[in-house]
């Protein structure tokens, strides 16, 4: 079985990200760019279920721009075999649509067993573009996953669902999306570093799937969160319960 | 530029491509994962949990430079592709949170492990190196004495060799790691007076006669610091590194790589003092103004800058020496001078930036201002790199 794994380079977790000056989007000038954290546990999920035996290829894609091949690089360097970078110009952001299209042309191409993207990019928070994939195949999907347990012709998706977790068995092929408990990445070391540089990566563009990426969103404005007001200091559990009570939310 | 200036300055040097980018990448995932949440539970414990160096063997960080048949990535030249300035990117990158015990410790084998490699019999190595690039074992360096850690040539611990063995009595101090450590590199005088009677050995902290007491300190909190007491310690003599009375060469070779780290690991710290007293400047108001907008202010961040600019350039020269073969010791000798004088300024005026904040305890700036003295004393204080450096240099 083949396990297909889109990655998305996105702005790093650790960084403030600080929005453009005429509120047209946020910064991107000169900021660390990282593997989104959902498509790393993604490709974790995938290198495991390969080293169980339950698979013998993974191969990442990413849809972004040139640079985006250095997210691809670490994911050949966790583990993954070969990688395919979707080429668009550096400030498009293609959106979740157009993704799961060009997506859905290169599942047809490679027949993947299970399609393994991450619950959502860090950047966007769409949280549709596995969904929208699975939909457009007509595929069974398991989104939220907590565990995943591979077994011949189906996947059995522990599912995080508010309250609890919900199991669904999807024959294959599918479409799994990673949740943030699912395990814990591995990290890149520099040997496999080096021997990533020499997987194969394949350089396409939106039109070689013959997909149009023209945005169907308008952004109108993107502004700073509002700083958070000053608290208060209570000097006792009395006093703080006396304030809720005022505020009236108890 | 709104970025911070720890994602920026490897952007525009020839010494750093995307192999050097990875490993920063999978270094940084790594600290925050493993280490950022627990910066304040290890400070508090004065220890690292041994678990920590099993989870780094793992990531790939211990073994980092090290050759690939003792576990390591490979070393330069060979196999691996591994260059000097991946220890550069790796070594800020652990610098990050901002507390200097926490490297220290995990990296003992940084400064414990290579005369081992360099002069150690096949056995040695074999023995020892892999288990320590595993995490499985911490191994210190013992060369600083109660009597003096300057002057290494007239160090007093002693080991007579007594049939198959060595006998040692003696002390130690402030060793990193000294109290967690399994093996001890230990400098002891084998020979007469001088530097002709130093050799290196292979210490196990297990055996009798052994005995190790915690120093509380102002800073590094997260290592471990000891004094160690030798009692009529048998070593055999097999533990041995490299010839008897030939240590001293070994301890002077090894420090080069030391300093080099640790001016690395000073130029970080520098750059977290500068981040965050820019970040303090834009947002504080004073007289109705940000602080930023102020002169006296921008000078001090512009020549924070400055310093760090040159202590970069100098790091990364004397880490081409290394990488090309030519490497001096006074060049290092006047590094780590230049790298801990700029952390001992920037720490200084991020501490003036940020007011009366930078006194209470918790802040990053406030840890590394209690951490500029160990970086300008410990591996070489400045007064003795000047004085190498001069006679280095033919004066
Ligand atoms: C936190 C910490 C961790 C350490 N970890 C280790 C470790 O793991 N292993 C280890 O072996 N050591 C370790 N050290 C010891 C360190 O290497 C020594 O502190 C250092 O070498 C200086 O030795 P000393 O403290 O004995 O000072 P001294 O040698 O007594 O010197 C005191 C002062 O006098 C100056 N001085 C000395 N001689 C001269 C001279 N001829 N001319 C002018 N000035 C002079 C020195 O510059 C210094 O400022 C550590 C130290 C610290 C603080
Ligand atoms: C241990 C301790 C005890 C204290 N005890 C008391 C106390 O008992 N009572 C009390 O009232 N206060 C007390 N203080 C507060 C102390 O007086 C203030 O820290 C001090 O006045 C500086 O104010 P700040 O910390 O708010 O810094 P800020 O006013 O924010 O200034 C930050 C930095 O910017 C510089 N700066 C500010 N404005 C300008 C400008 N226009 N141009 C150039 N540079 C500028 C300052 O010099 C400083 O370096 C104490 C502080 C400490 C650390």
């Amino acid at each position: 079985m083949k396990i297909l794994v889109p990655v998305k380079r996105v702005i790093d977790y650790n960084v403030k990200p600080r929005v453009k000056a005429d509120g047209s989007g946020v910064d991107l000038a000169n900021v660390k760019m990282s593997m989104n954290p959902f498509d790393e546990i993604a490709v974790e999920e995938a290198i495991r279920i390969r080293e169980a035996g339950k698979a013998e290829e993974i191969v990442v894609v990413s849809v972004g721009p040139t640079k985006a091949q250095e997210t691809l690089r670490t994911a050949l360097a966790m583990g993954a075999d070969r990688a395919i970078l979707v080429q668009v110009e550096d400030d498009v952001d293609v959106e979740p649509l157009a993704v799961a299209k060009i997506l859905k042309a290169i599942a047809e191409q490679e027949n993947p067993g299970i399609v393994m993207l991450g619950k959502q990019s860090i950047s966007d928070d769409s949280n549709q573009t596995g969904q929208m994939l699975a939909a457009l195949m007509g595929r069974p999907q398991g989104t939220f996953a907590n565990t995943v347990e591979v077994d011949g012709d189906s996947v059995t998706v522990k599912r995080e669902i508010d309250g609890g977790l919900e199991t669904v068995k999807l024959s294959l092929p599918a479409i799994v999306t990673t949740d943030l408990r699912l395990n814990e990445p591995r990290y890149a070391s520099l040997p496999n570093i080096m021997k990533a540089k020499q997987k194969p990566l394949e350089n396409k563009t939106p039109a070689d799937y013959g997909v149009d990426i023209a945005p169907r969103l308008k952004t109108l404005k993107v502004a700073e969160p509002p700083v958070r007001s000053a608290g208060i200091k209570v000097a006792d559990v009395d006093e703080l319960v006396a304030k809720i009570k005022a505020l009236g939310i108890a | 530029m709104t970025a911070p200036l720890f994602d920026q300055w490897r952007a525009r040097s020839p010494h750093y491509d995307d192999s050097h980018e990875a490993v920063c990448d999978s270094v940084r995932a790594f600290v925050t994962r493993e280490i950022m949440p627990h910066v304040a539970e290890w400070e508090a414990a004065g220890e690292l949990p041994r678990e920590l160096h099993r989870k780094a063997a793992a990531a790939g960080v211990l073994g980092l430079g090290y050759p690939q048949e003792y576990g390591g990535s490979g070393t330069i030249g060979h196999d691996g592709g591994f260059d000097i300035f991946h220890s550069l990117v790796q070594s800020e990158e652990l610098c990050r949170p901002g507390a200097g015990g926490i490297p220290a410790s995990l990296q003992t084998h940084g400064i414990g492990l290579p005369p081992i490699l360099a002069t150690g019999s096949e056995e040695l190595k074999r023995r020892i190196a892999p288990q320590v690039l595993a995490g499985e074992k911490v191994i210190c360096l013992g060369i600083t004495e109660p009597g003096g850690g300057s002057d290494v040539a007239n160090l007093r611990t002693r080991a007579e060799r007594r049939g198959s063995s060595y006998f040692v009595n003696g002390a130690k101090t402030l060793i990193t790691s000294g109290m967690r450590a399994d093996y001890i590199t230990l400098a002891v005088r084998t020979g007469g007076a001088g530097i002709g009677g130093v050799s290196l050995l292979l210490v196990e902290t297990e055996r009798a006669g052994v005995s190790r007491t915690r120093l509380d300190k102002m800073g590094w909190l997260a290592s471990d610091t000891a004094t160690i007491h030798f009692d009529d310690v048998e070593v055999p003599a097999e533990n041995l590194i490299g010839p008897e009375n030939a240590g001293f060469g070994a301890i002077m070779r090894n420090f080069n790589g030391e300093r080099l780290g640790m001016a690395q690991q000073a130029a970080a710290y520098a750059r977290l003092c500068y981040e965050d007293a820019l970040d303090w400047a834009r947002q504080r108001e004073t007289f109705g103004k940000p602080l930023v907008t102020r002169q006296a202010i921008r000078h001090k961040l512009a020549r924070m800058l400055q310093m760090i600019h040159a202590t970069q350039a100098m790091i990364d020269r004397a880490a081409w020496t290394v990488k090309t073969g030519c490497a001096f010791p006074g060049d290092f000798a006047l590094l780590k001078v230049q790298a801990t004088q700029t952390m001992e300024y920037c720490a200084r005026e991020a501490c003036q930036i940020l007011g009366g904040a930078s006194f209470v305890r918790g802040g990053r700036v406030e840890r590394i201002y209690r951490e500029v003295r160990v970086m300008a004393i410990g591996g070489g204080s400045e007064e003795i790199m000047y004085d190498l450096a001069s006679r280095q240099f033919g004066f």
